[in-house]
């Protein structure tokens, strides 16, 4: 660990929490983007926030950042207002952006060392670069990186700067699988160096693996917040899936289940029961197909997963 | 869960002021000269005109030595190039790639940026003129008057044609900034009277020529540099307008999305 010197800028340690949002609104135009949102972020955590698009993730997050002015509500960020108090509040965040934030023609390494002099105590800029496989780009512009390298890039520029809290949106967006492991590997160490995560992302294994809370947006608002294995549990029954002969009479495989279970021909041929699923109902199952002469192949139990909680929160029709 | 490295242990604050700003005009000034079409405008363009009609009788530039007509609204024009059309077309591919947008999160404050941009403005200024000068020389140029009245004029043309570039990048999208910074570009060249005097205008187009940051620049440094004149009030008067209208309005409009 480093010690901090006492020439240091004064910090606020840990008290209030990370990200407070109230009763959050912002349109634009005939448009309501955030409708009356509270979130609560705490210290030292990963947050993700999922939500369809035009949920009002980036509204959210870019409000929190500064760069938009909340038409209802109140935004603090690590007990600062973001738009009044930007001055104070800017060194003590990083921000990735969706998407650009760089000259079109600086190279990796260039951007970056110039991220890390506009900081008192940044990072080692050679570390960084190696730890995200910069190295590679060599003098390319930024116009001609990959996507992946790109991404890659501005995450670097958010962490820099040693800051308290940052924010990553959509930070794995069309990455390959490598760099997707080695940019979760980041934020994991991120949060065990006490650096407050709060992320946007459409990838619900991402959510899953990372987050210690989710919050669930859609029109708007916060529809669900918790932990994953809390969201996944809430309401949620488990699932077997199986194949068989077509057109089964399920009626009769209901008589043998016990109540609130559910049984459907999800396409030809495929089987989905809920309810809750344990070895007592597996072998009700079973048994019913051996007295109807059918194998049921590929069964399996599925655990409710963060996707399926999400698409029953938030519709699975798709958006505009 | 990984173990703790102490790498990205918080410890945040801005760098001083005077690193910051002193960092941004070095990279802006990189990312300039860098940039093959910006060094066509600022520096081929304006030396090759130099050359060409000094050497070549093409345009009547009166009495005298044409390189002396022509070295004073060279300069003019270096600024323009540099300040308006180069300043305009970088800033609005700026923003239009989020690059404004990503400086606004960090440390650096919003004035510290634009006076960064100022910087390397006039260092890239300094270049051109350096350049301009010796080419000048070189071809039998025998300047006159005092230099303060020439760095005066510089400064508040440099002034005025940034507020007018900040306003065109800060309002309209970048391709159309590309397109209306090299047309105005041109449109100034010929009618401001960088290569073709004023006088060769019909009278009434003159008097509305001569109210053109442009013309009050060129004729304001020619008639120090090639006649030796005083305090080149008008001109500066002009000037100081336009800076004042074009600053101002940059400043309300400006939008850094």
């Amino acid at each position: 660990m480093r010690s901090t010197s006492p020439g240091d800028a004064p910090r606020t340690h840990g008290r209030e929490p990370a990200v407070e949002v109230t009763g959050l609104v912002k349109r634009y135009g005939p448009k309501t983007a955030v409708n009356g949102l509270d979130l609560t972020v705490a210290r030292g955590g990963i947050t993700a926030v999922l939500g369809p698009n035009g949920a009002g993730k980036t509204t959210t997050v870019e409000t929190c950042e500064g760069y938009r002015r909340a038409d209802a509500g109140t935004v603090r960020v690590l007990g600062l207002d973001p738009v009044a108090d930007a001055a104070a509040l800017r060194p003590r965040i990083g921000v990735m952006l969706q998407s650009g934030g760089v000259y079109a023609g600086a190279r990796a390494e260039e951007m970056l060392r110039h991220t890390a002099s506009l900081h008192a105590h940044p990072v080692d800029v050679d570390l960084l670069i190696e730890r995200l496989g910069l190295d590679s780009c060599g003098r390319t512009s930024y116009r001609r990186l990959s996507g992946g390298q790109q991404q890659r890039l501005a995450l670097a520029m958010a962490v820099v700067g040693r800051p308290e809290l940052v924010f990553l949106d959509e930070p794995t967006a069309g990455l390959d699988p490598q760099a997707r492991h080695a940019t979760w590997d980041l934020v994991r160490e991120l949060r065990a160096d006490g650096v407050s995560v709060v992320l946007t992302t459409h990838f619900m294994d991402e959510a899953e693996q990372l987050a210690d809370d989710v919050a669930i947006i859609d029109g708007g608002r916060v529809i669900a917040q918790g932990s994953p294995e809390t969201l996944c549990k809430g309401g949620a029954e488990n699932t077997l899936r199986f194949t068989g002969r077509p057109g089964l009479d399920l009626a009769s495989l209901l008589k043998a289940l016990p109540p609130h279970c559910a049984a459907v021909e999800l396409t030809s041929g495929a089987y989905r029961v809920t309810g809750t699923i344990d070895p007592q109902l597996l072998a009700t199952v079973t048994s019913w197909c051996a007295q109807n002469g059918v194998m049921p192949d590929r069964i399996a139990v599925e655990r409710h997963t963060l996707e399926d909680v999400f698409l029953e929160l938030t519709g699975k029709e798709l958006r505009a | 869960m990984s173990a703790t490295t102490g790498v990205f242990t918080p410890k945040p604050g801005a760098a001083p002021l005077p690193r910051m700003i002193r960092a941004q005009a070095l990279l802006e000034t990189k990312m300039l000269l860098r940039n093959g079409e910006q060094l066509l405008l600022t520096v081929v363009i304006p030396t090759l005109l130099l050359v060409l009609f000094s050497a070549v009788d093409i345009v009547d530039t009166g009495k005298g030595k044409s390189v002396d007509f022509l070295a004073p609204g060279i300069l003019a024009l270096a600024v323009m190039s540099t300040a308006f059309t180069g300043q305009a077309i970088a800033t609005g591919f700026e923003r239009r790639y989020g690059v404004l947008k990503r400086l606004g999160a960090s440390p650096l404050p919003r004035w510290a940026l634009m006076t960064a941009k100022t910087c390397s403005v006039l260092v890239t200024e300094v270049l051109q003129i350096v350049l301009l000068t010796v080419v000048a020389f070189a071809l039998g140029w025998s300047p006159h008057g005092n230099p303060v009245w020439v760095v005066l004029l510089l400064v508040l043309g440099t002034a005025a044609f940034s507020g007018l570039g900040l306003l065109m990048a800060g309002t309209l999208k970048a391709e159309a900034t590309l397109a209306a910074a090299n047309l105005v570009f041109l449109l100034l060249l010929v009618g401001g009277g960088v290569i073709v005097p004023l006088e060769k205008f019909p009278g009434a187009v003159q008097s509305v020529l001569q109210l053109l940051p442009i013309s009050a620049l060129s004729d304001g440094l020619r008639d120090v540099l090639q006649h030796g004149a005083g305090l080149p009030l008008a001109d500066l008067g002009i000037l100081a307008v336009w800076t004042v209208l074009g600053l101002g309005a940059a400043a309300k409009f400006f939008r850094w999305e």
